[in-house]
Order: structure tokens, then sequence, then C-alpha cells
């Protein structure tokens, strides 16, 4: 799986414009970044641009509206379980917050929750930690050094990213907070990178203006989400876990209130009922879902599960109509395809190149135009590098930053990476990578106020499920700093919810069939079709032929 | 888009795999023929599993898919991430997508940063025997025994830097005869260090004093009600901070920053 002999020939194109490109860079020469008008001509070549990946969403409060086809295919389909079958009078686990997912934003709120004095339960599809907060890697954004940055650049920055179209107040709060939860974590013991007098290490992310994204090594992500799994491990009277029980109905009361989640065991497949207070719903993005066929960086769970199930209680969905391609997903080796390679390259200085050797667009543009550029480039302007496979990428000229920021840089910030590549044969001190634009992150989602409370009392919602924030297009290291933020006041605001507002009622799955007839009624052809899709289809075609007897619920045996 | 841009997300949905080109393995003993680019994960499910368990993050990072397996004719074992390692020919797989370990409670804030620490939470540290077995079973390169015994020696700092890229998979434990759980020893060291033992960022705590700063608050408010074409403005007008600046970099617009 090391580079093929082609591939390495066209390295040595690569190897020979980079000392001039080291030296522009060193003289802070940068290609000339876009200005916001051609940001949004170039934002045509954009997969959310293409008309025929869409559809319209004919039930519920955004009737009308069209999104990715794939997502919409979810929205109109049944629930997993007839909901005539489920006996909710008898729950299995009561509790007075439950929490449905349990990555970053699920486990910040298990914390908070728990500091209330409320009693948690994390119900999670996989391991508790399996999330894609796992895996994010460049950083996470706070504005921290009050000489040169506050909370009002932070949220021009972020608004600037989404095309100005986020909700104010929610920015307003994320910014504001990021403060308290830099020094939370700090607090809980994770390892951010500093310099020796203790000052957090922070460089840019695309489209900020002041250097504010810190980092711990390549693998923030999981640097935080070890350190506040293990709290929340500390705690195992307050804070039970549930793993292998990925929720699949929201669970109301006579009231229209939130009354707590059908799960279903995945082990023993029992629908097992939880009756809570207040419930907050956590479930992360939806890269399974492989819009446009496209490959992603998220884990495997990563199904939009949650959105379905706010969605049919009633809760809108807002900016669904964009998802984030991030630019440098891994294309070679194919087996490591689709994998995320961290912004943080390219903050460090590493060239973003194509088949000549030369650069075509500012390495720090917003996500959604610098995927853009990478597509127009291999796409259009045919100046992609290929690969055995058929697909094309661009190359990212991770050399380049021993040279500039000396040697042993890349294995000592980027030592995740280092090793993934290490064990394909590829060293990326000496040979730059090839990526192309995978799926990345869910812009948009269930609709929140910055409290994290929905349109459904006793519903509280935060993270990447969650939309508004993050308008059209998410920055980076503004997710880490989501599912920090909202998932801590998801915490809090359950906990609230469950001590001061709750009134008890009579267990409900009425908007379920409500949901069904809805369907019915607008003409939806359901078919088979199953939501939450609970995990991807990655089944062998010429191994079902031969499951003579085995049945599949959607896309679970 | 063109179709060079997009990838079949299924191998298995390619051109039928001539059968000569598939190479055998073993999981858990059964015999399946597979093709030889995939990983043991894509493998398994080109078999026909479908996985609940040992699988995550299908990225190397998460630890779920830790796996052991060996070749007929050697007594090693190996270790892998089922996700990142290549399938090889007559390969004898099974996955230990869980292992009981022993995870202490504690409360990070009144601990020590000490070896006396580590070992009243985890006794059976004083178990190890040196065999190295840990260092052997972790995908990630780790040398798990140093960092055990640089923890033993009260060498927080040594031992939460040696064991930064753990991925919690749990081989280590599985395999281990002082029936150690390494991971989370190494969890605990790394908290402490950060906790404890790293130098505090003071700047942190004066940007959380600084937050709702009356001139910054009065800045965000007025950003909040700003109507479009004065936001696009004000973002354009809005100085960067250089690529290559120096740490202690200030911007000459001060308008919207805390000076103490």
């Amino acid at each position: 799986m090391a580079y093929t002999p082609e591939l390495k020939k066209l390295i040595k194109i690569v190897e020979k414009t980079r000392p001039e490109r080291v030296e522009k860079k060193k003289r802070g020469e940068e290609f000339k970044a876009m200005s916001l008008k051609e940001r949004e001509d170039i934002l045509k070549y954009h997969p959310d641009f293409k008309e025929e990946g869409r559809s319209e969403i004919k039930v519920g409060p955004n009737r009308g509206y069209r999104i990715a086809e794939e997502m919409v295919s979810l929205l109109h389909a049944k629930s997993r379980v007839d909901p005539a079958l489920i006996d909710l009078s008898n729950p299995d686990y009561e509790t007075d917050v439950l929490i449905i997912g349990g990555g970053g934003a699920g486990t910040a709120a298990a914390l908070m929750a728990r500091e209330q004095k409320v009693k948690v339960l994390i119900a999670t599809k996989l391991r508790h930690g399996d999330a894609n907060t796992m895996m994010a890697e460049g950083g996470i954004q706070a504005a921290i050094k009050n000489e040169k940055d506050s909370p009002y650049y932070h949220y021009l920055d972020a608004l600037g990213g989404g095309h100005f179209k986020n909700d104010p107040g929610l920015v307003y709060t994320l910014v504001n907070e990021a403060p308290e939860v830099m020094a939370w974590l700090e607090k809980l013991g994770a390892m951010f990178t500093k310099y020796d007098d203790g000052r957090l290490k922070a460089l840019h992310g695309g489209g900020t203006s002041r250097k504010r994204m810190h980092y711990a090594g390549d693998i923030t992500g999981a640097e935080i989400m070890r350190t506040i799994r293990d709290e929340a491990r500390n705690y195992p009277n307050d804070i039970k876990v549930l793993e292998f029980s990925p929720a699949v109905e929201l669970i109301l009361n006579d009231k229209g209130a939130c009354a707590g989640a059908v799960l279903y065991n995945l082990e023993t497949e029992e629908y097992i009922i939880v009756k809570a207070k207040a419930t907050v719903m956590s479930t992360g993005g939806s890269g399974r879902l492989h819009i446009q066929e496209f490959m992603t960086t998220n884990h495997y769970g990563a199904t939009g599960d949650g959105l379905i199930m706010g969605y049919r209680a009633g809760v809108p969905i807002k900016f669904l109509h964009t998802v984030q391609y991030h630019p440098t997903g891994v294309v070679f080796p194919e087996q490591a395809e689709g994998l995320l390679i961290t912004e943080k390259f390219r903050a460090a200085g590493a060239n973003v190149l194509n088949i000549d050797g030369e650069q075509f667009v500012y390495e720090r543009e917003p996500r959604d135009v610098e995927a853009s550029t990478f597509i127009r480039e291999c796409t259009v302007r045919k100046k992609g590098i290929p690969t055995p496979t058929g697909m094309f990428g661009v190359w990212l000229d991770s050399p380049m930053i021993d040279l500039l920021k000396g040697e042993g840089t890349v294995r000592r910030e980027f030592p995740g990476k280092w090793i993934l590549f290490h064990r394909y044969g590829i060293d990326i001190t000496r040979e730059p990578m090839l990526v192309y634009p995978t799926l990345h992150y869910q812009n948009g989602g269930l609709e929140i106020n910055n409290k994290g409370e929905t349109v459904v009392p006793g519903f509280i919602v935060g993270g990447e499920v969650s939309g508004g924030l993050h308008g059209e297009n998410r920055l980076m290291g503004n997710s880490l700093l989501d599912v920090m933020v909202y998932g801590r006041i998801a915490g809090l605001t359950a906990a609230n919810y469950a001590k001061k507002k709750f009134k008890d009622g009579k267990m409900t799955l009425g908007h379920v069939a409500k949901y069904h007839k809805a369907l019915k009624d607008a003409g939806v052809k359901v078919g088979n079709r199953i939501a939450p899709m609970i995990l991807p289809d990655y089944s062998n075609p010429e191994v079902r032929e031969k499951q003579l007897t085995t049945r599949y619920l959607g896309t679970l045996r | 888009m063109s179709k060079n841009a997009v990838k079949e997300k299924k191998t298995s949905k390619k051109t039928k795999t001539k059968k000569e080109e598939l190479v055998p393995i073993f999981i858990m003993g059964k015999k399946y023929e597979v093709p030889p680019s995939l990983t043991i994960q894509k493998a398994m499910e080109y078999a026909g599993y479908q996985l609940v368990r040992g699988c995550g993050c299908r990225g190397g990072i998460c630890g779920a898919c830790g796996t052991v397996y060996r070749f007929p004719n050697s007594y090693r074992i190996e270790v892998g991430l089922a996700c990142q390692t290549v399938v090889e020919p007559n390969m004898y797989i099974t996955q230990i997508p869980f292992f009981p370990a022993n995870k202490a409670t504690y409360n990070i804030e009144k601990l020590e940063p000490t070896g006396s620490t580590v070992m009243a939470l985890y006794p059976e540290i004083f178990k190890c025997v040196g065999c190295g077995t840990c260092t052997r079973s972790c995908p990630m390169d780790i040398d798990v025994m140093e960092y055990i015994s640089l923890a033993i020696r009260g060498d927080i700092a040594g031992a939460a830097e040696l064991s930064f890229d753990c991925v919690m998979c749990g081989l280590c434990a599985a395999r281990c005869p002082a029936e150690e759980a390494q991971y989370n020893i190494g969890i605990l060291t790394r908290r402490l260090y950060g906790r404890h033992i790293a130098s505090k960022a003071k700047h942190l705590e004066k940007a959380v004093k600084a937050v709702k700063n009356t001139q910054v608050e009065k800045g965000l408010k007025k950003l909040m009600k700003m109507d479009l074409t004065s936001l696009r403005k004000v973002y354009n007008e809005r100085e960067i901070e250089p690529d290559m600046a120096e740490e202690f970099w200030e911007p000459e617009d001060k308008k919207y920053i805390v000076v103490e």
C-alpha cells in the first residue's frame, strides 16, 4: 500500500517545487485568499448545490424543505417497531435524565447533570465514547488570549464561516462559554499542547482571524473524549451507561412533554422502555448515510438517528440543506479511504497542490469553499492526481511542515496520522498525502435555543444533531466547542427541568402513529423503509443471496 | 459531479471479484475467501458478518476493534486494529471487543501526582513481572511495559507522555498475566499530569473573568443585530493574525480587546 511507482513519479514533481514554496511561506506570501463574492461563486461546485441529490420532505414541521434524499428517505420511513406492540405501563428503567448518545455532548451533559444531583442514564448505540468526538483531530476554538482576541472576533469568524445565517443567540452563547469550557477541561486533566510556562498553543483554522485553535497533538477529540469518559466512569452510581442500546423512538406523555425513550438492545433484540423526567438527545451526525455516495470521516454509528426521532416528535430541523464535506479526506491508500486528515496540517503550513505541484487555492478558506476548489481542480480543470482505484485527489504537502517548523514537528504534532500512514508504508514526513473531500459534518439539525431547549418540553438537544449554531457551514474547532458548550448546557437544562419543571403524565407513542398516518395522507410510498437506520448496510450482496431465512429490518439482521 | 469524484461506499458493489483474486483467511477458525486489499474489518463484512461489537470509528482511534491473529506454522501472536490492518493470506483471526478490566474510581482533584497514588488505586501494578506481553499486544506501538514501570517509579509525566497514543482497546489487559488494566492506569497518569503537573494556563483564568466585559458585550450585541451588508463589511475588514506571526502578536485595532 505504499505509493505506486506512478505516484512516486508524481511526488518528484512536488519535491521539485517544494523549496521555493517553503521560501514563499517563510516570507509570509500566501496564495491569494478569496473575496466573499469569489467564495460564493466557487460554491456552485459544492455537492450541496446538486439539485438532483435532493428531495422534498412531505410531512411534519418542515414540509416542503428540500434536503439530501438520503435524509428524506429516512424521514419518510416507518418506526422500527409498531407502537401498538409496546407496553408503556411498566418501564424497565426510571431515571431523572436520560441521555441518548454517549459522545462528547452526551458525556458532558451527564457530568453537569450529575453535579446538580440528579440521576443520569446514558443510552449509547456502541461503546461509550464511540462517537465522532473521538475522531475529531485538529482542535477546539476558544478566545482565551486576551491580548489579541476576544469573543467578539470569534463570533465574527463563526458568522462568516456560516454564511451569516447562524442563529446569533446560539453563537453568542458558544463564544462566551468557550473560556469556561477550556478551564473545565484543563481542570479535568486534559493534556492540551502547551508552552513550557503553561500557555496553550494555538493555530489558525479555516476562516479564523486569530489563532485560537487549541489542540492535544493531532487527537484533540480523543483526548477530550477519553478524559470526560474517564470522569463519567468515576461515578458509576450516579451515571449509568447502557451500551449497545440505541434509542429508536422518543416517548411523549399526555401533556405533550418528552417522557423518555424506547431503546433497542442490539444484542438481545429486546425493546426497553426508559421513563425519564428529562431527555437529552446527543446522537451526533449522519456521515454513514453516505450522501451522494461520498466516503465519510464519521464513525460507524453516525446514521442521523436523533434527527428522525426528534422530527417525529415535532421538532423542526434547520440548515440540513447543507452538509459539510471536509476538504482533506484520505484517498490513498484505499484501505484508509475517507478518513479525516486534520485541517491542522494546512494550519501548520502544508500546501495543497495539483498534479503540477502547484498551489491553486489559499489553504485556509472555510471548508465548503476549500472543498469546492478541490472538486473543481479535479473534475473541471482535470489537474487532479489519479489513484489506482480511479479516484482523484490533490496533494497535501506535509513534508513542508518539518522544513518550516523544524525536523520532528510532524511526528510530534501529528502522532495519530504518522502511525496510520506508517502502517501502510508511507512516511508523511517525507511524502505528501493524497486527499479529496469527504463527507464530514452535519451543519444543521434539530432546532434549539441557547439553553438547548426544543419546542417539546423536557426534550433537550445538544451537539452535532442540533441546528442553527453553525449556519450553513461550520468552522474548524467549533464542533468540539459545540459539544462541550451545548453538551454542558443540555445537562444543566435537563437537570433543572427534572428538578423543577417536570410533571408526571401518561406515557404515549401516539405521535408515532400520527406520523405514520401523516405519511399515508401525504401519499408517501414508505415501502419497507425503516428509521432510524441504526447501522449502515455494508453487507455483501453475494452473501445476502445465500441468506435464505434471514430477515432484515431496515439494515439490521 | 463526475464519477471520478465519487467512490462506491461498499467494496462489495465492485465488479464481482474473480475467484483467483481472493485469499483465504480464518475468522475464529472458519475459512473465508476475501479480496486481498481489504482490512480485517471489511473482510469480515465481505465474509458476511454484520458487525455490532468490534466496530467503532473505523478510523484507528476509538479502540473498539482490537484483534489478535496468527499465521500457520508460527506460534507468534500478532495484534492489530481490525479497521487498519490489511488481511494477509491464511491469517487466523479473532476480535476481542470486550475484556473485563479493573477501573478504580477517584476524585482527580484530591489526588497527588505520585507513584503512590497509582499504586493505591491499582495495587495489581505490583504484580508486574516485566514480561513485556503488554507492549507486544499494543496495536498502537506503545511501549506499555515502560509506561507502567515509569508509573511505578512515580514518573507520572513520563507515563502520561508515553501512553498518550493509547486508544484503550484493552488488548494489553486481556493478555496481562498480572491482571493489570494498563490502559486504565495510563489514563489515570495522563489526567494526573494534565491536572497536577503540567503548568496551568494562567491566561485561561483571565479569559474566564473577561467574559461579559462591557465593551465586548456591546460589540457582540451590535453584531447580533447588524444587517447583512454591514456585517459583511465588518467581516471583510477584520484584521487577520498572520500565519507566521509570533505568539505575542497584537492587533492594531484593540476596540474589542480586553486590556487589563
